[in-house]
């Protein structure tokens, strides 16, 4: 075998570091997928499901009897609305299940059987009504004009992009960070690189910064797809949105070392990820607005890290809202951040 | 305690030394009063069952535990704060260490390299611990032996003035530990100082210049592997065993007034005789035998071992624990 000498270039203890956190993420292709691929796919796959579409016709019936036809031709005149003629049973049946929204009577001045708790039945109501007092002679007294408004940053997939990003920087967050420090530990590489004239501050300091740099493509990637592929919108300044990524990777990055301190196997410390994260998906508004949730548990709604997350990355691409008015979330962020990473450096188990 | 009594305190020349050591775990003592001084340059064995407290010394040695009571100096220093200076000057490698599976050879010693201000080149630590034609393999793929010598690497990586190996053969096939012992060999004609940990005593008699044996956290014999052997009296060991109806007729005071017999130990149906020559002792056992009506059902002879200085100090053996 030939005689070769290969030279390895070292380099310092905190870029060494790093790269070996990095080549660790991206030599494992579930991390790969779940980093970068997971999020897009997600995206795309919600975004196709709630497209905008043209608004939909409003399946009524009409019962038959004498007056049916006429009352058909009446309501099919616009194109708001799906008309049937059905028998007085079947069109009760069709109500149940809602495969109609209205159904109007066959007596000789009609009466509308519908659920006034829906919206859809409620504007069939007021549609099939205009209708049918129109062809019975009414005379409009004015024609509105029409303006129709569908603007992109409405829709529920522009809702949806910000809550991604910040589920994503959470989940990475605390996986990327957490999860490599537990392995280390069970496997007696922490207690390992201690005994090496290595400073903790460096150890720790590498998975930060592997952390700030795989924000770049993971953020990048799925903001790309959402900005050209979606058409999401970017309202507000681009540097705010990286700064606030920025943030949040890095508090999340905390509670992943706080997660990760003291636990020796992976069932442990994945216990306490879930215990922690699992609120936050549900009560954090990633698929639907935080609104929803009672008065009475928005202070703990709002005192959420990934709350803040959420709300400042949509109000920065959604509304455009700038630095100053964000200010309130940003705090959050930082001050979770920085109270886990305190706790943690002080419950950290080394070995 | 610390008592800080420095016209006790150890010579210059010892690169460790130890005093009074003890750590608990709850009411177990794993280390009860252990004292310690490896000479520069030499290979010192601390031989001991498993649980004896070896790896908890060695760990306190290394200043990754603290102890409970006692004193510890490494190359002249203390342990204080992280040690970052100190461990710059120490190669440790624990009893096992999972590196990333997906990290290659080379790149896990580069990286431990970089901890180090001075060291070896990296390609010359691969050919010290013969990993050459693995520097681009991934840790995953690598056998056990090859991981341990990794281990290995990574300790050596820095040229240490002191190196610690905890068991660094445990669990390795007989072509790897002599390929480890091979190593060591080496470090100790470039005049490293070794301390290691072992319950092999192939392994403590072939590389350690001084032994302390060690067993419920204390030094019971402290020695070269021949000096402790010579303190049994005779080179050699004498076992048999005889069927169950005659064992209970024999008596050890028979067995003591044989010819060249030193020491008697029995186990049940079976003695361990220390006997200074084999070939005066064994023929009038078996007369002695054949006078009592026991036939014996086994009989072997060997050289004096640690292990037999350990079974004679302790009445167990190493492996047993």
């Amino acid at each position: 075998m030939a005689e070769r000498t290969i030279a390895y270039r070292v380099r310092g203890p905190l870029d060494e570091l790093t790269r070996a956190r990095i080549r660790e993420l991206t030599r494992e292709p579930e991390a790969v997928f779940w980093v970068f691929v997971f999020p897009i796919v997600l995206a795309a796959i919600l975004g196709l499901a709630f497209r905008s579409q043209p608004p939909e016709a409003l399946p009524v019936a009409v019962v038959t009897g004498p007056h049916a036809d006429a009352r058909r031709a009446a309501l099919s005149s616009g194109s708001d609305l799906e008309v049937s003629v059905l028998s007085e049973r079947e069109a009760a049946q069709a109500l149940a299940r809602g495969r109609v929204v209205l159904v109007v009577s066959a007596g000789d001045t009609p009466s509308y059987a519908y659920d006034p708790t829906q919206p859809e039945s409620r504007a069939a109501r007021l549609a099939v009504d205009a209708a049918l007092q129109r062809s019975a002679g009414r005379a409009d007294a004015f024609t509105a004009g029409r303006d129709e408004v569908t603007e992109p940053g409405a829709r529920y997939v522009d809702f949806l992009v910000p809550g991604l990003l910040g589920m994503n920087l959470m989940g990475t967050g605390m996986w990327g960070i957490g999860f490599s420090l537990v392995v280390a530990r069970n496997g007696n590489l922490l207690k390992r690189l201690v005994a090496a004239p290595v400073r903790r501050s460096h150890l720790l300091g590498a998975q930060l910064t592997s952390r700030l740099i795989f924000l770049i493509p993971e953020a990048g990637a799925l903001l790309l797809f959402a900005y050209f592929a979606l058409g999401v919108p970017l309202r507000g300044s681009l540097l705010l949105l990286i700064g606030i990524s920025l943030l949040g990777a890095l508090a999340f990055s905390g509670l992943g070392l706080l997660t990760a301190a003291r636990p020796r196997t992976i069932e442990g410390v994945s216990g306490i990820m879930n215990l922690v994260m699992v609120p936050m998906w549900i009560f954090s508004g990633i698929f639907f607005s935080t609104e929803r949730f009672p008065a009475s548990m928005q202070p703990f709604v709002q005192a959420l890290p990934l709350t803040a997350l959420n709300d400042a990355l949509r109000g920065v691409m959604l509304e455009g809202t700038g630095l100053v008015p964000l200010l309130p979330e940003i705090a959050l962020l930082a001050a979770w951040g920085a109270v886990s990473f305190v706790l943690a450096l002080k419950i950290f188990r080394w070995q | 305690m610390t008592t800080g009594e420095n016209t006790q305190a150890p010579a210059p020349t010892s690169a460790l030394s130890c005093k009074g050591l003890v750590k608990r775990y709850g009411d177990v003592a794993a280390v009860s009063g252990l004292d310690l001084a490896v000479r520069y340059g030499e290979c010192f064995g601390l031989l001991g069952p498993n649980g004896a407290g070896k790896t908890t010394a060695v760990e306190i040695f290394e200043g990754l535990r603290v102890p409970d009571a006692g004193e510890v100096e490494v190359l002249g220093g203390r342990w204080r704060g992280d040690g970052v200076a100190l461990r710059a000057r120490l190669g440790i490698q624990l009893q096992e260490t999972k590196f990333p599976d997906k990290l290659r050879v080379s790149e896990v010693v580069t990286l431990f390299r970089s901890f180090y201000p001075r060291g070896l080149a990296v390609e010359d630590v691969l050919s010290l611990v013969g990993l050459e034609e693995k520097a681009g393999a991934h840790v995953r793929t690598l056998s056990g032996g090859q991981k341990q010598r990794l281990s290995l690497g990574c300790a050596l990586v820095g040229d240490p003035e002191l190196l610690f190996l905890d068991e660094p053969t445990t669990g390795l096939d007989p072509q790897s530990r002599r390929q480890t012992w091979e190593i060591v060999e080496g470090l100790k004609t470039r005049g490293r100082t070794v301390l290691l940990t072992t319950h092999y005593m192939e392994e403590a008699a072939r590389l350690c210049d001084r032994v302390a044996v060690v067993d419920h956290g204390k030094v019971i014999a402290l020695g070269t592997p021949r000096e402790l052997i010579a303190s049994l009296g005779a080179e050699h060991v004498v076992e048999f065993a005889v069927g169950d109806g005659a064992s209970a007729t024999i008596e050890d005071s028979i067995l003591r007034a044989l010819p060249s017999v030193e020491d008697v130990a029995r186990d049940g149906g079976s003695w361990r005789l220390t006997v200074r020559e084999v070939h005066r002792a064994v023929p009038a056992l078996l007369t002695a035998l054949a006078e009592q009506g026991a036939e014996p059902t086994a009989l072997s002879t060997h050289h004096a071992t640690l292990e037999d200085v350990f079974m004679t100090l302790t009445g167990r053996r190493l492996r047993d624990g």
